[in-house]
């Protein structure tokens, strides 16, 4: 009988032998792959459990985790929170977090590498995590005036940039929504929120139209033409383009006019300055057709078409097409067909023009600082290339000021300041009575202290040429008397 | 029989020195948990560690003066094992909104389980009394496993119909059955194992039973396909047959009984997965856990799953009593105790607490080894790898090991039945071990026993085999 009781220990012996390996798989050899898995709420609870940094505007939280008592120890808030979410995006226990929540999350959350000794403090001190803050580069008056300067109702974007380092000053887009809806904790809210803020016409609560909605640019495209023109090597300011009425594109029925309202139909043959004044179509047509379409193509990516870069977040690459019949090239040429673009990447084309062809790399973030205020991170003004010689940037900054002085951006004009500016309008969709209505200049010419790129989308003339010029004059203007 | 010696000692003094560390551990664990929660040391932690500390003394105390040669490292065991659960139930308690009461209910329970230990170790004396309600035993069996299928007394919860309502509270007897229905296999195999023990056919190395034998193990087997089919538990029907077939091999010492247990337990398990949905949707749960559909689906495995999280993100260490997020898993303070227990006190204090059960059953198995009766021996065994089974069944459900089946963490999860009924099994395993360790009895039993002053002697073994044929019954 004891031999038997002792089988029967051993027995039990061996299935707390199992145990004890079913243990050791799950919390040691599984653990990492679990901890991974998507259903896994609990790195999400850990996350909303953390006293998360705050994202400031002129030394103002925008962004900022309050303490809670709903069985998480904060809860995002978000100030002035329509103005800022394009930039902020959101921090959601459903959806996740977007844009700056999402591309600054290790800062934030204080996981970064750069806040691993404070991380080993607080492991011995038992303080709780505490993230990093974010300064952005952003001007609150300004921000504040180019939100104001949108109309409600309207779809578009202002972006307002340093030519000279990137620094973005300004960036709005309406129409816009209020994070705080997406960032509470009641997760059936938030849905039944989100829910709604998806039946609102024009608006992804996901995106971030300044840097993420690819747009046609229109005429403003021109200024990509002049510039591969006169780094071909094969124009100058001298050349003399012809300026028929319409064009014929060939192999097809129709033909390119010229603009109807404008003043081009008063010459047959133009300088670059009386096209661009006049934003007239069939001389750059004709430009595109000399020098084919790598040509324009190559020019385009110099001013950063076809990349996609981080500012921190994420800005879609701009596309030019390739592989296009003649008619389609004419139509790219004066920026129909397929060239889309993204707000920001007009700003940048127009700062390499006014910072003498250096392409900065666009930045958001003015410094990163621990709790303890030390600084973590203060990004450099970052050249990105050289979209053209500075010769010829200057040569089109001054085309670009009698478009301003003489031409059809008049509205943008300051008295006393050189303006240079080009406006654009895109035709939609044929049989669409909108269109996208553009401008894009900085100020002063001679030593450029921020460019100003506005779109309206999906607007008739009269009011998209009321929103985009005279709307610049006055974001100039803000600058400038700072 | 054969009988293992030790020196007739009481060690009560050593089992006062482990109950005070234990106290420490249980005590310690709810400050900690108390203070991580900002807490600190509230009304209900003084309630608490005064409570479990006044019971777990008391059951010494009546140990040194009615049982005092009983095994001193159980107590201990069950304090540490209860003031751990405690503090987990009243940690969890806090991190529920709005927080609930379960640590309330398990002190209370505690409490009676306790007094009820005391009372048996008081009122039996000693546990050969029990062989007297062999039968009895397996009425009040039958009778408590019945109850909860009676309308109006019965009541359905979770999908399993195990609970009595009693007014106050609700009650599973399932637990007490599996008490009862162990002292009447240790009644009923000590007195017939010499019938059993006539062999049946050989077939090669392996001596098989006479069929008109297999009664009880056919009787044992439909009783837990019966739990099974009308109470829907998986687990307390492989804990019922599990304690039958190792006291079956106990009683005969044939390894046949086993396999042909094995069989039916194939048979039945096979049956019992084609024909029944719950079983099915356990084993689905179990083999495609990480399946969408089977996680999304109501019952699915979303539970085992939370559970794995919750014992990875501990990890190694743990996150601190306290610190964690045990509170996502369903029923963390009762089937899913030792998720929490691993999340927050990590692989190495769950492999103590594991360690601890090991201890607990090797000390309940060497009673049945050092015990002189049958009866006691069978029973010391049934009820010892009874808590062993529970153990590998709920630890190795919560680790994806075994299908997920309703079992209770013994002595640590939230549930006042299993609370008094393990602490009753305990109670039997000390009075067991007092029989055991006491020094024989002078009269009329002498010869069946070396002398007094060599302890520690192993009779030889073929000695004891013919004695037991002979003497087993008739011990008292």
């Amino acid at each position: 009988m004891n031999q038997a009781i002792r089988s029967t220990w051993m027995v039990a012996v061996a299935m707390f032998a199992l145990l004890f390996g079913a243990l050791t798989v799950v919390q040691f050899f599984q653990a990492d792959n679990l901890n991974a898995n998507d259903w896994n709420s609990r790195t999400l609870y850990k996350d909303f459990d953390i006293n998360r940094g705050a994202i400031l505007v002129g030394g103002d939280p925008i962004a900022e985790s309050v303490p809670s008592s709903d069985g998480f120890a904060f809860q995002r808030k978000y100030t002035d929170a329509e103005l800022y979410a394009p930039l902020t995006g959101f921090y959601s226990l459903v959806y996740g977090a977007t844009q700056l929540e999402s591309a600054m999350n290790d800062q934030l959350s204080g996981s970064g590498n750069e806040l691993l000794y404070d991380r080993i403090v607080r492991l011995f001190s038992g303080a709780q995590v505490e993230g990093a803050s974010v300064e952005l580069t952003i001007d609150p008056k300004l921000q504040q005036l180019a939100w104001d300067l949108l109309p409600d109702g309207v779809k578009g974007s202002i972006v307002v940039m340093e030519p000279k380092t990137g620094n973005i000053l300004a960036m709005v887009s309406k129409p816009s929504f209020d994070p705080n809806k997406l960032a509470g904790h009641s997760s059936e809210k938030v849905v039944s929120n989100m829910a709604n803020l998806e039946e609102v016409p024009g608006l992804s609560p996901f995106l971030n139209p300044a840097t993420e909605s690819l747009v046609a640019p229109g005429s403003v495209f021109k200024l990509v033409d002049t510039a591969a023109a006169l780094e071909s090597g094969k124009y100058n300011a001298d050349s003399v383009l012809d300026n028929p009425a319409e064009l014929k594109l060939p192999g097809t029925n129709v033909s390119l006019p010229n603009y109807v309202n404008g003043g081009c139909s008063a010459r047959t043959k133009a300088d670059f300055s009386f096209a661009l004044e006049q934003s007239c179509n069939t001389p750059f047509a004709q430009i595109a057709w000399d020098l084919g379409e790598d040509a324009i193509a190559k020019q385009a990516e110099k001013f950063g078409f076809g990349q996609s870069f981080n500012i921190p977040v994420n800005v879609t690459a701009s596309q030019f097409p390739t592989g296009m019949s003649k008619d389609l090239l004419a139509q790219a040429a004066i920026g129909q067909y397929d060239v889309r673009v993204t707000p920001l990447q007009v700003a940048m084309m127009t700062s390499a023009i006014a910072n003498d062809g250096k392409l900065m790399k666009p930045n958001l973030i003015r410094t990163v600082r621990a709790p303890d205020l030390r600084v973590l991170q203060s990004p450099k003004p970052e050249q990105l290339q050289q979209s053209l010689s500075a010769d010829h940037a200057r040569q089109i900054s001054q085309w670009m000021v009698n478009a301003v002085d003489r031409g059809i951006a008049r509205n943008a004009a300051i008295p006393g300041v050189q303006v240079a500016g080009k406006t654009g309008t895109a035709e939609l969709l044929a049989g669409s009575a909108g269109n996208n209505s553009w401008f894009t200049g900085f100020a002063p010419a001679d030593n450029p202290q921020a460019v100003v790129s506005i779109v309206i989308q999906d607007v008739d003339l009269p009011t998209g040429s009321q929103l985009t010029s005279p709307n610049a004059k006055q974001l100039l203007e803000a600058v400038l008397n700072k | 029989m054969s009988d293992i010696l030790t020196t007739p000692k009481s060690r009560r003094n050593a089992e006062l020195l482990l109950l005070i560390l234990a106290l420490a551990v249980g005590v310690g664990a709810n400050a900690l948990a108390g203070l991580d929660q900002d807490k600190g040391f509230s009304r209900d932690f003084y309630v608490q560690s005064l409570t479990l500390a006044i019971l777990v003394l008391a059951v010494h105390v009546v140990l040194r003066f009615r049982a005092k040669y009983a095994d001193p490292v159980m107590l201990p065991i069950v304090a540490v094992l209860n003031g751990l659960g405690l503090a987990m139930i009243q940690r969890l308690d806090v991190a529920m909104d709005p927080p609930t009461t379960a640590a309330a209910r398990q002190l209370m329970w505690t409490g009676i389980a306790a007094a009820v230990a005391i009372a048996v170790i008081l009122l039996l004396k000693d546990h050969r009394v029990l062989r007297r309600f062999t039968y009895i035993s397996l009425i009040i069996s039958a009778a408590l496993l019945i109850l909860p299928l009676l309308p109006g007394v019965g009541m359905e919860l979770n999908g399993a119909r195990i609970w009595v309502n009693l007014g106050f509270a609700t009650f599973q007897p399932g637990e007490i059955a599996k008490i009862t229905l162990a002292i009447f296999f240790a009644g009923y195999l000590s007195t017939n194992r010499d019938l059993i023990l006539l062999a049946g056919k050989k077939i090669g190395p392996l001596q098989l039973p006479r069929w008109r034998d297999m009664g009880p193990m056919l009787a044992a087997w439909l009783v837990s396909i019966g739990v099974l089919i009308f109470q829907r538990d998986l687990g307390s029907a492989i804990l019922f047959f599990g304690m039958f077939m190792a006291m079956i091999y106990v009683a005969t010492s044939r390894v046949s009984w086993v396999l042909i247990g094995l069989v039916m337990i194939a048979v039945g398990g096979f049956m019992a997965f084609k024909l029944f949905p719950h079983v099915t949707a356990r084993i689905d749960g179990w083999l495609n856990a990480f399946d969408p559909d089977v996680y999304n689906r109501a019952g699915g495995s979303h539970q085992i799953v939370q559970g794995l999280f919750g014992l990875a993100s501990g990890g190694l260490t743990g996150t601190g009593l306290g610190q964690g997020r045990p509170d996502l898993v369903t029923f963390a303070n009762s089937d899913m105790i030792i998720t929490a227990l691993g999340e927050e006190l990590g692989l190495i204090g769950v492999s103590a607490i594991v360690l601890l059960y090991l201890l607990l059953v090797s000390r309940g198995i060497r009673t049945a080894l050092g015990t002189r009766d049958a009866f006691g021996k069978l029973l010391a065994t049934g009820l010892s790898f009874t808590l062993a089974l529970q153990c590998f069944v709920v630890i190795g459900g919560v680790t994806r090991l075994i299908p997920l089946t309703g079992l209770t963490t013994p002595f640590m999860a939230a549930g006042g039945s299993s609370l008094l009924a393990n602490w009753l099994i305990v109670a039997l395993l000390l009075l067991i071990s007092h029989a055991a360790r006491r020094p024989a009895p002078p009269a009329g039993l002498a010869g069946t026993h070396p002398p007094a002053g060599r302890p520690g002697r192993r009779r030889d073994s073929e000695q004891a085999r013919l004695a037991a044929g002979a003497g087993e019954g008739e011990q008292r």
